[in-house]
């Protein structure tokens, strides 16, 4: 890596706010995925201000910058795919407002979500998104990502809690789009900004609404002996129009191996479970969880159970966010995928992922966001064993494939990032890709930012226009 | 015609048929937007066709904008060129409805109206009650950026539109978002459309996530002698557990508009959750009940018959602690009256007066009180009629309503305009990242001249608030500046 670059950024932000060395760097050449890329610098500033001189540094010295927050993400967004650049946004963790009446919080990127909802529970209020990972994702990485969670199923992604955003350019211009109540003229900036997976801007401020607390809630497990029973009951709320706020499920092999490690009181001999929640007026709660227990009677649920308090509450939650966990006991490294499809095609959905296991020689566990049609297949694999790795990922591309043949998407919440570029032509069209390309270059022109994700490699510009310094070792797998 | 105009029209027949390209003066003159006329009408019957016009307006660099019912084109700046106005009515099928998934993919001239009365069937709907509901076009609406008094507890268009198809400044069909109620995959172009007035891409179809149809619903309408009262109760209710629907604040200036007039539109039943057919009628006239000397706060709340009895037990303590001085609730047959006007507001306010000036102002609810008495103040000083409604918390639409369009009411709107955009600057008012931003939503072609200024980022007329990366958005759908050109810029 340029020295030079080196001396600059340290003079910038101090020795102790740079790393070069490769033992240092090589800690941020992964995050959740099965993905990696190594970045030759990593960065901590604390101020927008040094997030764009950094920017403008890197681009005088031809090289690309990546974001990143906690590292959680799922899809290789925030991995060095190009090397390059890495701005960690540990330092900026500050939570600049919490504006209880007009219910915003306006915070740095770096605050972990879990953070913001403690800092606003003694007001009532809440954040809404509340991916797995909540004890240690950063707002910012969600704002990437345009995470979601459990409860998206009510109260929506991160997209639709996001009102404004300060932003670096890769230029290093610093500019404000959205506002803080939330409507602003002209174009949704906002909107097209959330989700872009870092690839338009580096994120240095977002301005959140916070949701006030249900007055009531009830937490509802549904056992079933059959699969099929516990697809047909999800496809059966949403068609009659039932609002859970949440509504998960565990198949019969993950919720054992789930149970074995976290003791949440999943009954160990079913085929599958249905995680369901409602919330709001007491008066409407009751009623919901009647017309949840009905559904699910209907489709020979073998018990409905309602937690009786909160600690039964917690330990079932516990048990669904802690399952990817649970599942490092079993292989040294478990694949997440990350699909949609239309919530009415969900049984035969879960059938064709078992026989698509079956072909590929893997027991596939499922544990997902079934409100939404969001599944997550979980695939166990040695990393050490490339053939078994190559098999585990083509797997993962039948499945995929199968949510798009049946109307659904590639990612409903971890991105597109490194994992899914190559697919993208499963869906989008040579025009599609011109348009997101203008789009992208709109504001991006150089592939500073984050290059090699999103778009598939053969389409991309990184190659091109990001020459690498000298010195820099081949970072990409 | 010029002979220009004549070969295009021309060329345009040969490419759709010459039933389905108007040239008559009189007939285009109906797709006036800000008194300037299209060349030609174009009528296409699917996307591609939709397409095919894009590229023959791209190379023979003639100005295109799309249309539906034409109800909302007063929104915007006054196009910079209009050759061909693209009546998109003629795409007006839903093409893929599933139910049981609640999302729905339909043509974007699909009248509303029409939409949700194919969903009522299904005991669903779409939540967009926009104002000229029985002719807005559900393409018109996105495009328009129009909000519904919904949006309290649905949001707007952006937290339920799940994808597009639509065609690009190269004649491209392109798409973004898909079918399915979550999704991250690539970028959410179709989020940009929203509010884009044409100048993006001519959207073909849209797909959105439905919603369950109301159970049983109420209205409750509380008066109160002053903005403050009702203010006080609009917070009660935001920091107790209720959910309302909706959440209006009127002022008794709209609320006397509403006792008198009655706009000529059927009520949307989507409350009842049952299906009715859109033929003409008119919404009946508010009863008694309604006392419109006073400011109101009115919302309107759904349930079971358990949640309905804690609604009213709730509204009634809330309204007591905020000293109102009448309180009503309404049922499913009262309620029309009132919701269909709230819905209305803006088409009752622009048919009010032939000069009125709409302004959506967008602010922190806490510094309505204060705003309120500043907006009230500047239309005394002019001596204009004025109304005002606040939804849903967050935005304020303020009329202006003169009872003449002459050159000094002309002047006098432009003060005050410029009035209310210092008043939204003003160092003494709230702290610089709270200031609120208002848009020239509705107004006579004369003043939106006078008063535009991209260059100025306060956006306090029709302008974006970041011109540069607008401008770059803008370039990267239609580098060829043949959609609608001037309308934001």
């Amino acid at each position: 890596m340029n020295a030079g670059l080196i001396n600059e950024l340290e003079k910038l932000l101090g020795a102790s706010s740079v790393l070069y060395q490769l033992e240092d760097t090589l800690l941020y050449e992964y995050d959740g995925s099965i993905e990696k890329g190594r970045p030759d610098l990593v960065v901590f500033p604390e101020s927008t201000e040094n997030v764009s001189k950094i920017v403008k540094l890197a681009a005088k010295y031809n090289v690309p910058v990546v974001g990143r927050g906690a590292g959680t993400g799922l899809s290789g967004g925030a991995l060095a795919r190009k090397g390059g650049v890495m701005i960690v946004f540990a330092r900026m963790n500050r939570i600049l407002e919490l504006d209880a009446e007009n219910q915003r919080a306006v915070v740095q990127p770096g605050v972990v979500n879990y953070e913001l909802n403690r800092a606003a529970e003694p007001q009532g209020l809440y954040f809404a998104p509340d991916p797995s990972s909540w004890k240690s994702c950063t707002i910012g990485g969600n704002v990437a990502e345009n995470a979601g969670g459990p409860h998206t199923l009510a109260y929506g992604v991160t997209a639709n809690h996001v009102t404004a955003l300060e932003l670096v350019l890769p230029d290093g211009e610093i500019v404000r789009v959205g506002s803080k109540d939330g409507d602003a003229a002209g174009y949704d900036l906002t909107g097209l900004f959330v989700g872009s997976e870092g690839t338009l801007a580096l994120v240095t401020e977002i301005t959140v609404k916070l949701s006030r607390k249900p007055e009531a809630l009830k937490t509802l497990l549904a056992i079933f002996d059959t699969v099929d029973d516990a697809a047909d009951t999800v496809v059966d709320i949403t068609a009659r129009a039932i609002t859970p706020s949440a509504c998960e499920m565990l198949d019969g092999w993950t919720l054992r191996t789930v149970e074995d490690y976290i003791h949440a009181g999943f009954p160990m001999d079913s085929a599958a479970v249905l995680l369901i929640e409602v919330e709001g007026l007491a008066e409407a709660v009751s009623a919901q969880a009647a017309a949840v227990t009905e559904v699910c009677n209907a489709h020979h649920a073998r018990e409905v159970r309602l937690a009786r308090d909160n600690a039964e509450r917690e330990l079932l939650w516990k048990g669904r966010k802690n399952a990817f966990g649970a599942l490092g006991r079993l292989a040294p490294s478990n694949y997440v995928l990350d699909g949609v499809i239309p919530r009415s095609k969900l049984p035969q959905a879960l059938r064709r992922i078992q026989q698509i296991g079956e072909q590929f020689g893997f027991q596939i566990g499922n544990i997902f966001h079934a409100g939404d049609g969001n599944l997550h297949p979980i695939i166990l694999y040695d990393p050490r064993d490339a053939a078994l790795f190559e098999r585990a990922r083509e797997a993962a591309a039948h499945i995929i494939r199968y949510c798009v043949e049946v109307g659904g998407a590639l990612t409903g919440e971890h991105g597109v990032g490194m994992e899914k570029s190559e697919l993208m032509p499963l869906l989008f069209s040579d025009a599609d890709f011109d348009l997101m390309r203008r789009v992208h270059d709109a504001f991006n022109p150089d592939c500073a930012l984050n290059p090699g994700k999103i778009f598939p490699l053969s389409k991309g510009c990184g190659e091109i226009r990001i020459r690498k310094s000298a010195g820099t070792t081949a970072t990409q797998r | 015609m010029t002979s220009t105009s004549a070969s295009f029209s021309a060329n345009l027949a040969s490419l759709l048929g010459p039933s389905r390209v108007l040239t008559d003066p009189v007939a285009c003159g109906a797709y006036a937007v800000d008194e300037t006329i299209p060349a030609a009408v174009a009528k296409p019957a699917s996307a591609e066709e939709v397409a095919e016009i894009v590229r023959f307006a791209a190379l023979e660099k003639l100005a295109l904008i799309p249309c539906g019912n034409c109800t909302k084109l007063g929104i915007g700046m006054p196009p910079s060129r209009y050759d061909i106005a693209l009546d998109m009515t003629a795409l007006n099928k839903i093409a893929h409805y599933d139910p049981g998934d609640l999302t729905l993919s339909v043509d974007a001239g699909l009248p509303l109206a029409k939409l949700n009365a194919a969903l009522l069937e299904h005991k669903q709907f779409l939540p967009l009650l926009v104002p000229w509901y029985s002719r807005s076009t559900v393409g018109g609406t996105i495009a328009s950026g129009i909000d519904s008094p919904l949006r309290q507890f649905y949001g707007t268009a952006r937290d339920f539109l799940i994808g597009a198809e639509f065609v690009d400044g190269t004649g491209k069909l392109c798409k973004s978002g898909g079918r399915v109620v979550k999704n991250v995959t690539g970028y959410d172009l179709h989020k940009l459309l929203i509010g884009s007035l044409g100048t993006l891409a001519i959207i073909t179809r849209l797909n959105f996530r439905t919603y369950p149809a109301p159970l049983a619903s109420r209205g409750f309408v509380a008066s109160f002698p002053s903005a403050e009262g009702a203010l006080t109760l609009r917070r009660a209710m935001a920091e107790s557990s209720l959910t309302p629907l909706t959440l209006d604040v009127v002022s008794p200036e709209l609320a006397r508009l509403f006792a008198r007039q009655t706009p000529q539109t059927p009520e949307a039943a989507v409350f009842a959750g049952e299906s009715q057919s859109s033929d003409e009628s008119f919404l009946p006239p508010v009863g008694d009940w309604f006392r419109p000397s006073g400011w109101q706060l009115c919302t309107a709340v759904a349930g079971t018959p358990e949640v309905l009895a804690r609604y009213e037990r709730e509204l009634m303590r809330l309204a007591t602690n905020s000293e109102a001085i009448s309180t009503e609730f309404l049922d499913e047959t009262t309620r029309p009256s009132l919701w269909g006007r709230l819905r209305e507001s803006l088409s009752m306010l622009l048919e009010a007066s032939a000069a009125a000036v709409i302004f959506k102002i967008n602010i922190l609810p806490s510094h309505h009180a204060a705003l309120f008495a500043s907006l009230r103040q500047i239309a005394i000083r002019a001596a204009f009629p004025h109304a005002l409604v606040a939804r849903a918390g967050g935005t304020i639409y303020f009329a202006l309503l003169p009872t003449s369009a002459n050159d000094g009411n002309t002047t006098l709107l432009a003060q005050s305009a410029t009035q209310i955009s210092d008043l939204l600057s003003a160092s003494n008012g709230p702290a610089p990242a709270d200031r609120g931003h208002a848009t020239l939503l509705f107004a006579p072609p004369a003043l939106k001249h006078g008063f535009c200024v991209p260059e100025v980022s306060s956006g306090h007329a029709f302008c974006v608030q970041d011109v540069s990366a607008g401008g770059r958005l803008k370039s990267a759908f239609d580098l060829q500046g043949i959609f609608a050109p001037g309308r934001f810029f």
